[in-house]
């Protein structure tokens, strides 16, 4: 599914200050192929302020991050190919279909698996669904259409922003299933979650904020 | 880039000792330069043969003019350093400019009025310079609402730095077209509100005012710049020592 | 070609989402209406009078009207995420930004154009002005999106974002509506439309190399 290289992305000394207040100074972590690192913590702490400056969206006030011990601002757009990235928001348009979100996230990336929009959103359990406008959905379904987003792509690195929200438990099932083949491919996989999180047989490292 | 020589934490607190310094330098010799450029101005220099005694308005008008476009230009370049090298300091001279940019081009504009009346009779002439200073504030309002209505500190001076750089490369655009527009529209009894061909001895107190106000500017700058400063370092601890006068250690 | 492939994908999907959202296209026109519609009112219904005021009555209601419609060149992406996706892509985010702009142009800045010629005959444009009227618009419209899009990076989603970016482009317009009702106003005297036609030619070009640049930029300053 992807390659086997091991790749490690590591932050040093993250600071991060919205709003003059300071969310997190001096933040230091490392995670590698095949590992799993749940950040935790209470609302407004910085979690997702965290996970966007981990992918390159946004600049901490201090601090570098590095992927392969290479600051990730030097890639020019390397960097970004392997990482996907599932926020808070979906990012797909309501307006749309699954299957028509899914061709232009197809199109926006440079590492495409093969895999087709319709594979993609059969794994989140959403047969049937590709032509419905996304409008129609319900909530969770939703969120699992945005998740399917993570199949298209050879992205060694996700970075999850509360992946189960509002998805029930058959929908987690499918989550569960699609996390555990990315790790047993050597993925790593950065989320956050305010509930415990399990894939079988992969043990999960927790850090407080 | 300034690399690990400048303390990135001490550098706040240097510059603003440094302010502290020199404030009151530039405020005295900005005195000096008023009370030589307004005399100069207003007595010395003889009146003009077309305008009389009207046209020493432009002891205080041509500068203030000359200032709000220096000004912009000095937010731009600072808000440009802030946004590359990611000084801190720069994002404050920045914040710093732009009321006192846009109060010089209020002066500009209002001086510019007032010199209207004796002139043409009224006070409003849709006159080149003025309707390009009047855009120009728009540009100064505009800069300063933005600024406001970001949260983030960082933020609102990284959009603030792009907008100034938009603004520097249209100001020059905007400039032409107003001449282009007046050249068209002018009536032929309109004259340039300008220096007219100026005497040497009106030449001289115009001098001394504009370095007058640039070091007017430089001291309010630095008034300015020390309270950024402060608001901007308010959780440091160097702040909160010179503020309880270092009692709290 | 990856990144020829994105950027039609953008376009397309853009121009899908504006079809599906007929009222967001068809707002900024009823408006221009409207705007056309006060100055009869306002000025008086002669003819003379309205056939001299009608290249500046065309050009201040298009650029009003391309004003409010630039509101919804990256709001939804915003609110929905997709702009982050869109940033996070590999491709550079310039050209990406291009297929936005380009996308919103087609959907406001080129309707706007046609509805502006049509309108013109409710202003009794003389005949000789149409075709210059129709080459400031199409030089002139690309500008105001292309200028709008930085303004509208900077502004979008914040609390009063609608009033201030009003604010923060009107004064960069200026120059186009000066160029533009100029040529216009040359053309119905007969006289020659060049030196016009050079500006807003050059303000075209000035703002293609500049405007997505900045946007990206300012996009990327929003995103934190």
């Amino acid at each position: 599914m992807m390659s086997n290289e091991t790749s490690v992305l590591r932050a040093e000394g993250l600071e991060c200050i919205r709003n003059d207040m300071v969310l997190f100074r001096d933040l230091s972590l490392a995670v590698s192929s095949g590992e799993v690192l749940q950040v935790k913590g209470p609302n407004g702490c910085g979690k997702t302020s965290l996970l966007r400056i981990l992918c390159g969206l946004a600049l901490p006030n201090e601090g570098v991050v590095y992927w392969n011990d290479k600051d990730i601002r030097e890639y020019n757009g390397e960097y970004v190919q392997h990482v996907n990235y599932v926020g808070h928001h979906n990012g797909i348009k309501v307006e749309l279909t699954p299957a028509e979100n899914l061709h232009v996230s197809n199109a926006l990336s440079t590492t495409h698996n093969g895999a087709s929009p319709e594979q993609a959103l059969q794994q989140f359990g959403l047969y049937g669904y590709e032509d419905t406008p996304v409008r129609k959905l319900s909530s969770g379904q939703k969120r699992r259409v945005a998740l399917s987003r993570l199949l298209l792509t050879h992205a060694q690195l996700w970075i999850l922003d509360e992946p189960y929200t509002s998805v029930d438990g058959a929908g987690r099932s499918f989550i569960a299933d699609v996390l555990k083949s990315h790790m047993d491919a050597g993925g790593m996989l950065i989320l956050v979650s305010h509930e415990p999180v399990s894939i079988p047989g992969v043990k999960i490292r927790e850090m407080a904020l | 880039m300034l690399g690990p020589t400048i303390d990135k934490y001490a550098a706040p607190k240097n510059a603003y000792s440094l302010a502290f310094t020199l404030t009151p330098w530039f405020a005295w010799i900005s005195i000096l330069l008023f009370i030589g450029g307004i005399y100069g101005g207003l007595v010395y220099a003889p009146p003009d043969y077309d305008q009389g005694e009207s046209f020493r308005i432009i002891y205080v008008h041509v500068p203030a003019a000359w200032m709000s476009m220096f000004v912009y230009v000095v937010m731009a370049i600072a808000g440009a350093c802030g946004l590359i090298w990611k000084v801190k300091l720069m994002d404050a001279v920045a914040r710093s400019c732009a009321p006192l940019g846009a109060s010089f081009t209020l002066l500009a504009l209002v001086t510019g009025s007032i010199w209207g009346k004796p002139m043409w009779g009224t006070w409003w002439v849709w006159d080149a310079r003025l309707t390009s200073e009047l855009i120009l504030l728009f540009l100064y309002l505009g800069y300063m609402a933005l600024q406001s209505s970001i949260d983030d500190r960082r933020t609102a001076a990284r959009a603030g730095a792009i907008l100034a750089l938009v603004g520097v490369v249209n100001i020059p655009i905007i400039h032409f077209s107003v001449e282009w527009w007046n050249t068209l529209h002018q009536g032929p009894t309109v004259t340039k509100l300008d220096t007219p061909s100026i005497h040497v001895t009106m030449l001289i107190p115009l001098l001394i005012m504009s370095i007058a106000y640039t070091t007017f500017f430089i001291t309010m700058l630095m008034v300015r710049l020390r309270a950024e400063i402060l608001d901007q370092e308010r959780n440091t601890t160097w702040v909160r020592d010179l503020v309880l006068g270092g009692t709290d250690k | 070609m990856g990144a020829y492939q994105a950027f039609t994908a953008l376009l397309l999907r853009d121009l899908k989402l504006g079809f599906r959202n007929m009222g967001d296209l068809l707002n900024p026109l009823l408006f221009f209406l409207m705007v056309v519609t006060l100055f009869p009112l306002a000025l008086g219904p002669e003819k003379s009078v309205l056939q001299e005021h009608a290249p500046a009555v065309i050009w201040v209601a298009s650029l009003l009207a391309a004003s409010i419609s630039l509101d919804t060149m990256f709001r939804s992406d915003m609110e929905d995420g997709s702009l982050e996706q869109i940033l996070l892509s590999p491709y550079p985010d310039i050209i990406l930004v291009m297929a936005k702009i380009l996308a919103h142009w087609l959907m406001t800045g080129a309707p706007l154009t046609i509805f502006a010629l049509l309108l013109s005959v409710l202003l009794y444009l003389p005949g000789a002005a149409y075709l210059p009227l129709l080459g400031t618009l199409l030089l002139g419209t690309p500008i105001l999106s292309m200028v709008g899009s930085v303004a509208v990076a900077l502004t979008v989603g914040l609390r009063n974002g609608g009033m201030l970016l009003i604010l923060l482009i009107l004064p960069l317009y200026m120059p186009v509506l000066i160029f533009a009702i100029s040529a216009v106003n040359n053309a119905m005297r007969g006289l020659s439309v060049a030196g016009e036609f050079y500006f807003l030619s050059g303000m075209l070009i000035l703002a293609l190399t500049l405007a997505p640049f900045a946007t990206a930029y300012a996009l990327k300053i929003r995103m934190g």
